[in-house]
């Protein structure tokens, strides 16, 4: 195995804990963390490509990972600001308890 | 002190603001309503006097103030006021006469609860009858008439309530109507040939020379033309004066309150036609001097005036109803007016038309007094014996029948009629309406004979007849007045100093000639009387009727001929056989018309709109709605599908995401990953 296929497969490995984490949990700061990880995945196989493919001398990859962590940091942000105002007005974190926007 | 031309309007526009002032207040206004139209009117009696004053300082001039009324295509129509003695003369009289039965009519009309609004009429009378005289076009003068006709109509049918008196009032409209009509024809026939209606306007108005020129060319059917419109204007003065044959409206009117028959159906408004005829004298005579055409518009008029003259006097004969003897001698007063504007006497017509509207309107209001005194009994059988409870009516109503009848050298009446008789007698183209004056002046004298032995001598035949009293000073005093007036008035127009007759026809010197010149004529007319007078007497005076249903001397001699004069020969029969059959028969073929044709085709429009109404609602409840109900369902229950896909669970939103990309990656591994 090559080190690229080993990248890839840790990161498949980490995209499907974080997946799991996301549908198992019902705690909306763990299900935040489980998509957090799912990012991460992705941020990994960003980095692999670019660290294995024809450009390696170029700086591309790493740029739009950094990009995406700060993307993603201002994503988890809102979101936990969205939870501390769920929590505000229903006492409660659990994701099943905020679904009255529905149709 | 004089009234310009131009401020002429004045006179009709004072009785026309009391006329407001009647209609404008509440019934309870009565008294206010009154005032008005006394004080309108005595306004306006003094105008007419300025009037006299201005238009007797030059009585040969045609004082003319003319005006656009509207502006039409390149011309313009044109109304104005003309000022000159005939003028004048008429306004005076008319001021005159309606002043007084106003004051007249307070104290008749004092019971009646609509008073108020009977003033509001005779004011809306006086002022359309005083605009007809002032009036210096035809047009104007054809809008006051018909005005004239609206107020007749209103104050014949004042007591609407009774069915005769407002089947009068009706007859007394369209039997004028039917006249009218030829005036209008004649009124357009005229502005046609002429282009102005207006009577003296500088040398272009249509009575002037040079307009009566242009008429008389000849038509096809060899008339002149100024003929056939002088005839045609000669219809509306036929149906207004009550001239045969449109005679059978007049005595009908009489089921109006008395003071309007004084007013309007015995000095004013009928003599409308024979002022009528005198204004467009010129036009009417303007054909005299040709010499090769069939007929002469005067011989037409006074053949018709002679006819309703002796017609009037027969059928008055043996007429009952005190107010019906005096519409018929009032009928036949008017013919021996037209008369004389037929044998082209003129100045005599309007001498007559004077004096006859001062005595015809004292005997009206004296019997007006008399029906009031006996509790509105107009029966002459059933009267009598009044000469003793009502002393100033009696003496004045003796005053009056004595100028109708013509009594020698003191009254009024008898030198206006003279002047009548003398023209008739030298008119060259016949001699039969001469025969027929004079025939009517016996009548005359014998029917009024009956009428004072009736009313006034002998017992009275009635309650209502005994109880009788006379009647306060409202009603006397213009009795007194008038009678002053029917004798004094003959002083206007003695043989001896015709002053009226100069200043008619615009002279400023009087000439006179001896007072007994054609005293043949004169001791003939006086012998007729007398004889009239004497036959009545003889038959009524003598032995005065017994009780109300005694017969009738005359009648008992010669039942036929009285029977028909009593049904009035018969006219009203005869029209309601003729031309009303006739308008039955084409209102009842309209209605059939209306009924079955013109209905018919109605309802199948109507069946046919109803069939496509209901075709076209079919049609869209069927298939348009149905087509956007089905789409609108569809749209709905998708919709409803996204809706419910909403759930607001968040995990569940992660599981189809999740497995979503499970089955994007096993298509990925299943095709083959490229």
């Amino acid at each position: 195995m090559n080190p690229l296929q080993l990248c890839l497969i840790l990161s498949s490995l980490l995209f499907c804990i974080g997946l799991a984490g996301a549908l198992a949990r019902s705690n909306t700061i763990l299900v935040l963390l489980g998509i957090e990880l799912m990012l991460n995945a992705a941020n990994l196989n960003f980095i692999a490509f670019w660290r294995y493919g024809p450009h390696a001398a170029a700086g591309t990859g790493v740029i739009f990972v950094i990009f995406a962590i700060a993307v993603a940091a201002a994503e988890a942000a809102v979101g936990l600001a969205l939870v501390i105002a769920v929590h505000r007005h229903r006492k409660s974190v659990r994701l099943q308890d905020a679904n009255t926007l529905k149709g | 002190m004089t009234l310009a031309v131009q401020h002429l309007w004045l006179i009709p526009a004072l009785p026309l603001a009391a006329a407001v002032i009647g209609a404008l207040v509440p019934r309870s206004g009565r008294t206010l309503a009154a005032g008005a139209a006394i004080g309108a009117m005595a306004g306006a009696f003094l105008l007419a006097c300025l009037a006299l004053a201005g238009a007797l300082a030059d009585p040969a001039a045609h004082q003319v103030f003319n005006f656009n009324w509207f502006d039409l295509g390149h011309g313009a129509l044109r109304l104005g006021f003309l000022l000159d003695p005939l003028t004048a003369f008429m306004a005076v009289m008319v001021t005159f006469v309606s002043l007084l039965i106003f004051i007249f009519s307070t104290g008749y009309m004092k019971e009646d609860a609509n008073a108020k609004q009977f003033f509001c009429f005779l004011s809306l009378f006086a002022a359309a009858m005083l605009g007809l005289l002032v009036a210096n076009s035809l047009l104007l003068l054809f809008v006051c008439w018909e005005l004239v006709g609206l107020a007749s109509y209103l104050l014949i049918g004042f007591w609407f309530h009774k069915p005769s008196a407002a089947a009068a009032a009706k007859k007394a409209f369209i039997t004028t109507r039917i006249g009218d009509l030829g005036f209008l024809l004649g009124l357009l026939w005229l502005q046609d040939a002429q282009g102005t209606l207006l009577f003296y306007d500088g040398g272009a108005g249509f009575l002037e020379p040079a307009a009566l020129a242009n008429l008389s060319a000849l038509l096809p059917c060899g008339l002149a033309a100024s003929t056939a419109i002088g005839l045609l204007v000669f219809c509306g003065a036929v149906g207004k004066s009550g001239q045969f044959p449109l005679h059978v409206w007049l005595p009908d009117a009489m089921e109006g309150p008395t003071p309007v028959s004084a007013l309007i159906h015995a000095a004013t408004m009928v003599a409308a036609g024979v002022f009528l005829i005198a204004r467009v004298y010129p036009l009417m005579a303007a054909d005299q001097a040709l010499a090769n055409v069939p007929i002469h518009a005067l011989t037409v008029v006074a053949f018709i005036g002679a006819i309703t003259a002796l017609l009037g006097a027969l059928i008055a004969t043996a007429q009952n109803d005190i107010k019906r003897i005096l519409a018929f001698s009032t009928v036949s007063q008017l013919g021996y007016m037209m008369l004389a504007l037929g044998v082209g006497s003129w100045v005599a017509a309007i001498f007559h038309l004077l004096t006859h509207a001062f005595f015809k309107a004292l005997l009206f209001l004296g019997a007006g007094s008399v029906i009031h005194a006996a509790h509105h009994e107009q029966d002459i059988r059933r009267l009598g014996g009044l000469s003793g409870k009502m002393k100033v009516t009696f003496i004045t109503f003796t005053i009056g029948t004595m100028a109708l009848v013509g009594v020698p050298l003191f009254f009024s009446g008898f030198w206006s009629k003279e002047a009548i008789l003398h023209a008739a007698h030298g008119w060259e183209v016949s001699h039969l309406p001469f025969y027929a004056a004079v025939l009517g002046v016996v009548l005359t004298a014998f029917y009024n004979t009956r009428l004072m032995a009736e009313t006034f001598f002998g017992s009275a035949r009635s309650d209502n007849a005994g109880h009788a009293h006379e009647n306060g000073p409202a009603m006397t005093l213009p009795l007194v007045i008038l009678a002053a007036a029917a004798i004094l008035l003959s002083l206007v127009n003695l043989p001896s100093y015709p002053w009226l007759q100069a200043k008619l026809l615009g002279e400023h010197e009087v000439h006179g000639h001896p007072i007994f010149e054609g005293a043949g004529l004169m001791g003939l007319s006086v012998l007729l009387v007398a004889l009239g007078v004497g036959i009545g007497w003889a038959l009524y005076g003598r032995h005065p009727r017994a009780k109300a249903e005694s017969p009738d001397p005359l009648a008992a001699r010669a039942p036929g001929p009285m029977a028909a004069l009593a049904n009035r020969l018969g006219f009203d029969e005869l029209y309601a056989a003729t031309v009303g059959r006739l308008n039955d028969t084409l209102a009842t073929l309209s209605d059939l018309l209306d009924c079955f044709v013109w209905g018919g085709v109605i309802r199948f429009l109507a069946g046919l709109g109803q069939f496509t109404g209901l075709v076209s609602r079919e049609t869209d409840e069927r298939t348009l709605n149905g087509g956007f109900d089905a789409t609108s369902k569809g749209l709905r229950g998708t919709g409803q599908a996204y809706s419910d896909a909403q759930t607001g669970e968040a995990h569940g939103y992660l599981r189809t995401l999740a497995l979503g990309f499970v089955i994007l990656l096993i298509l990925v591994v299943l095709g083959g990953a490229r």
